[in-house]
């Protein structure tokens, strides 16, 4: 479940140096900037780069989460990603191709056939019903009225509506809302999914219920996905890769363990100081070379599932075995002592 | 600030200077010299001269003409009877009740419902089926074709920047133009009677439709924007699937505004020939038949209530669901009710015929008890009314009127400028002397003098009223909502209408028109001032009130000033509607531009009717530039929410 992507095939988002300024005249700003311009001296200025020489893979089947402060600039890079924005400088590849040079009918065409998106503020239309709206990219297409009609109905039944196919989005809470927003972001079956914190406004019940859903179907349809959330539980859960961000610059990004075990910058550790590091490190992160005897620990359990057996084992070195029910190591018991305990003083 | 204050200083100091020795000035300080009055009107005419003959635009505003008389007949014909096709008219009058009551109902419920039936059951009571019947058939066509033709032009001008940045001068100019303005080249394009009535009404009810067009497309919230975007709409689906569709509420709102435009227009074009309405309520006002008068205008503004409350209605409803498996004759209830009552009418209207056609002379009216009534109310109050009449032109009118005409038109300049100075500096004196020197060199200057002298007076005795009672309705949330249900009512009603109670005390005179500008010029600041003072922050008068300030240290000390850049835009249309009116009351007797005006209609003379509609209009523009201005400067020093931008 944690695997990576596969090496060496092509990415499907692939971006390089991508930045984008808000101002009077991005452009020509930006052509006269200087390698090293800090974030500060460029809002002085009177620009803000809400992205900043961001470079990135995303691989297929891959779920990125992209994490950061209010104002870091996380739906910017998303709609960069998208091109809801043209971005100021750098190159987006979707499958290889530039979205930058699309022309209207191409673009058209990549979001009505590939792309979905959950909108942060969910962007309903408030004329339409729950049924016209999660219908609305399907009639878009030009599907016909019956073949829409059964996939919405589809789709509203994932995200636990039924029932409510007729109502309008002023009759619904924002939960319900935010869910309508998914529902037709799937109704099309996008390859490439992008959602802005689309769990935001739900109840943690149904937020856990939406995250199980969600990664039955990650696992299920392959989508390739970039999850924005301010919740790290739900980044840790869901996620294949983390990218972190400040100031429209990615700090890091990395598996969850590597940015929980090797924060790369102070900023990045000061931003996982919260974090049970236990809930995150999994046995497999910590597994040695070696060998050792006697019951296995699953390589992908995190340490804080594992709790009891560690502590209750006496043996200073646990066997620690892969998906494949082969050995890959073992894993000092002192060190995932102190991991769940704390260091000992 | 404070240059502000030196600047406009001088140039008061100026304008004194100019009054005091105005025996030792020039007499082309005095008043216009002739090289500074320019032949306006004579080049428009060429120029409409040149459209007309030489471009062949008279032919082709004859097709356009032709086109709306074409529907003109159809509507006359089913609603009273014209003899055109398809001659299946006139319907009975028990139709057009049952069919208002169920538009009603569907929008509004019950009580609107009740009001909107009763409208129509009054009119036919009354004996005024024909003429109303009249008016609503024009405005029957003329509120769908301006809806079309300003909801086009809104969408182009919302999608290029550049034809709004054009046309925007021009629905500025448009909407401080008096109507006579639009009547006169409709008279000469198309000649008079109904479809040169429909025509005026048209191009007079556009500009706030393309308006409201403008500014729904551009409130569409940018997630529904982005959201329709992703869903992979083109150009065509954004606009007819995403825009549009979001922006129903404005476009609705500009819909309601046509339709009250539409519905004083039409009353107002009695002056080129229209029959209906308005032209009975002329003739009668003009022999002073007030019981007669009295009725129509009753109808009137049963009419424009009816018509404002539904498309209102309508503007405001919002999406509903129906339960799950609700049958079809539930989900459409009241279309199957107004089809069965239709059918029920048609069936009386065919056993007896007065429910299909009430004669005049089986009418009933409450003329005669409402002239008795009057006469006995006149005889009354007779002292009163005679004693103000005589008080107010005395000390009040004439001196004010003498005293504006004294003045040298360099004065006059120099005072406009300095309130220019005051409220925005060089550039707004610049603007200011710019307006009043284009009235200047129109050649009307006494009598746009006579215009601003009506208009100063009624705005300043309209607020010497409308202030204390906007202070005094604002006191309690409950009576606030009243007084303003009150005024958004009397603002339904078409101008016309507010002249029948002066003529009824004061006569036919100068008194009567300031009396009615009064009323009128009054409802839009109490309106405002309401609005302004209900608008105070609560934690800001709690704040107060724990400073220890007393009821009248927080209105003057903290509610007035809060609420200063609300009342202003009151002012600003108080001033807007007394131009309006003034030159609309010119028909009962005043020498000003309104008089001009009126017979520049009578000679169809296009040239000088826009010149003088012009010069009304300047005058609007630049209080309206003073008052903007002046407000915008107040409401950044209050640091209230800034001033909303069209652009
Ligand atoms: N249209 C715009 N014009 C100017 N500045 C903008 C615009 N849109 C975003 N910004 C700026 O770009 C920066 C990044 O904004 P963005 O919406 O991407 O933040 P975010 O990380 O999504 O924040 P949040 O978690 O609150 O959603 C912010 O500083 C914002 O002020
Ligand atoms: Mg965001």
């Amino acid at each position: 479940m944690w695997s990576l992507a596969v090496p060496n095939a092509q990415p499907v988002i692939s971006c390089r140096n991508v930045w984008k300024l808000y101002g009077p005249k991005p452009q020509a700003y930006f052509a006269a900037l200087t390698a090293g311009t800090s974030f500060e001296q460029m809002r002085g200025d009177g620009y803000i780069s809400a992205v900043r020489d961001v470079s990135l893979d995303i691989a297929k089947g891959e779920m990125l989460v992209v994490m950061g402060l209010s104002g870091s600039g996380k739906s910017t890079l998303v709609r960069c990603l998208s091109r809801l924005i043209d971005s100021t400088a750098g190159t987006i590849l979707i499958d290889g191709d530039d979205i930058a040079k699309m022309d209207a009918r191409a673009l058209i065409d990549l979001r009505r056939r590939k792309m979905g998106m959950v909108f942060q503020s969910f962007g309903l239309l408030p004329h339409r019903s729950v049924l016209d709206n999660v219908a609305f990219p399907l009639e878009m297409r030009g599907q016909d009225r019956h073949d829409r009609r059964a996939r919405a109905l589809e789709v509203i039944e994932l995200v636990g509506l039924k029932g409510r196919e007729d109502y309008f989005p002023r009759e619904l809470s924002g939960g319900q809302q935010q869910r309508v927003g998914i529902a037709r972001s799937l109704a099309i079956e996008p390859d490439i999914w992008f959602l802005d914190e689309p769990f935001s406004a739900l109840d943690p019940l149904i937020r856990r219920e939406m995250q199980d859903e969600f990664l039955r179907l990650k696992q299920i349809l392959g989508k390739t996905s970039v999850f924005i959330t301010h919740d790290f539980d739900e980044a840790l859960r869901l996620a294949d890769r983390i990218a972190i961000m400040k100031d429209g610059a990615i700090e890091q990004c990395d598996t969850p363990d590597q940015i929980v075990l090797n924060p790369a910058t102070p900023y990045v550790a000061k931003f996982t100081e919260e974090i049970e590091k236990s809930r995150v490190i999994r046995a497999g992160t910590l597994a040695q070379a070696g060998t050792a005897e006697g019951q296995a620990l699953s390589a992908s359990a995190t340490l804080h599932t594992l709790a009891r057996q560690i502590a209750q084992d006496s043996r200073d070195l646990i066997p620690v075995a892969g998906p494949d029910g082969r050995v890959m190591g073992t894993l000092n018991r002192a060190a995932a002592l102190d991991i769940l305990f704390g260091a000992a003083q | 600030m404070t240059s502000h204050r030196t600047g406009a200083l001088a140039l008061l100091a100026l304008a004194l200077i100019l009054a005091l020795t105005r025996n030792a000035l020039p007499a082309g300080l005095m008043r216009p010299p002739e090289w500074l009055v320019w032949p306006f009107a004579d080049w428009l005419n060429a120029a409409f001269a040149f459209c007309q003959n030489d471009l062949g635009l008279m032919a082709v505003t004859r097709f356009a003409a032709a086109g709306i008389a074409a529907l003109l007949d159809v509507t006359g014909n089913l609603f009273y009877g014209k003899a055109r096709w398809p001659n299946l008219g006139p319907l009975p009058w028990t139709t057009f009740a049952i069919t208002a009551g169920a538009l009603a109902y569907r929008v509004a419920g019950w009580r609107l419902a009740l009001f909107a039936a009763g409208t129509f059951v009054w009119i036919a009571l009354m004996g005024q089926w024909e003429w109303a019947m009249q008016t609503l058939s024009v405005i029957l066509i003329a509120a769908p074709v301006t809806f079309v033709t300003g909801l086009g032009l809104g969408i182009v001008a919302w999608r290029f920047a550049l034809f709004e940045r054009v046309l925007n001068p021009f629905l500025n100019i448009a909407q401080s133009l008096p109507q006579f303005a639009y009547m006169i080249p409709v008279v000469v394009f198309v000649g008079v009677g109904p479809k040169a009535g429909a025509i005026t009404t048209i191009v007079f009810a556009l500009p706030p439709m393309i308006r409201m067009t403008v500014l729904g497309l551009k409130k569409v919230p940018e997630n529904v924007v982005e959201s329709g975007l992703m869903s992979g709409a083109n150009r065509w689906q954004m606009l007819t699937r995403v825009r549009l569709p979001t922006a129903r509420n404005d476009v609705l709102v500009g819909v309601n505004q046509v339709i009250m435009q539409c519905l004083a227009m039409v009353v107002l074009t009695s002056f080129i020939g229209m029959p209906g309405l308005g032209q009975k309520l002329l003739q009668l006002m003009q022999s002073l038949k007030i019981g007669l008068s009295f009725e129509i205008g009753v109808t009137i503004v049963l009419i424009a209530v009816t018509l404002d409350r539904i498309s209102r209605a309508w503007a405001e409803m919002a999406p509903k669901h129906f339960a799950k498996g609700t049958p079809w004759h539930q989900r459409h209830r009241v279309l199957v009710i107004w089809a069965i009552l239709m059918g029920v009418a048609f069936a009386l209207a065919h056993l007896s015929p007065w429910f299909s056609q009430i004669e005049r002379s089986d009418a009933f009216s409450v003329a005669k008890p409402i002239d008795a009534a009057v006469d006995i109310l006149i005889r009354l109050i007779d002292p009163v009314s005679q004693a103000l009449r005589w008080f107010l032109i005395t000390w009040v009118l004439i001196p004010f009127r003498d005293g504006l005409l004294w003045l040298p038109f360099t004065t006059v300049l120099a005072l406009v400028m300095a309130l220019g100075y005051a409220a925005g500096g060089a550039r707004s004196a610049l603007v200011c002397l710019g307006f009043f020197g284009m009235i200047a060199m129109t050649g009307w200057w006494d009598r746009a003098m006579i215009t601003v002298y009506t208009v100063i007076v009624s705005v300043v005795l309209a607020a010497l009223m409308g202030f204390p009672l906007g202070i005094w309705g604002a006191r309690a949330q409950g009576r606030a909502a009243r007084v303003l249900l009150v005024c958004d009512t009397l603002q339904t009603f078409p101008s016309f209408i507010y002249l029948i109670p002066v003529i009824m005390l004061f006569g036919v005179n100068d008194v009567a028109v300031v009396g009615a500008v009064i009323l009128f010029a009054a409802v839009p600041l109490v309106r405002y001032t309401i609005e302004g003072l209900r608008g105070v922050a609560p934690e800001l008068i709690e704040a107060a009130s724990m400073s220890g300030a007393d009821r009248s240290q927080l209105l003057w000390k903290v509610q007035l000033p809060m609420a200063l850049p609300t009342i202003l835009v009151g002012v600003n249309q108080s001033v807007m509607f007394s131009l309006f009116m003034v030159i609309i009351a010119a028909f009962i007797g005043t020498q000003d531009l309104g008089q001009e005006m009126q017979r520049a209609l009578s000679t169809t003379d296009v040239g000088k009717g826009l010149v003088l509609g012009l010069a009304v209009a300047f005058m609007g523009l630049m209080v309206d530039h003073l008052v903007t201005t002046w407000s915008a400067a107040r409401t950044q020093a209050l640091g209230l929410e800034p001033p909303k931008r069209a652009a």
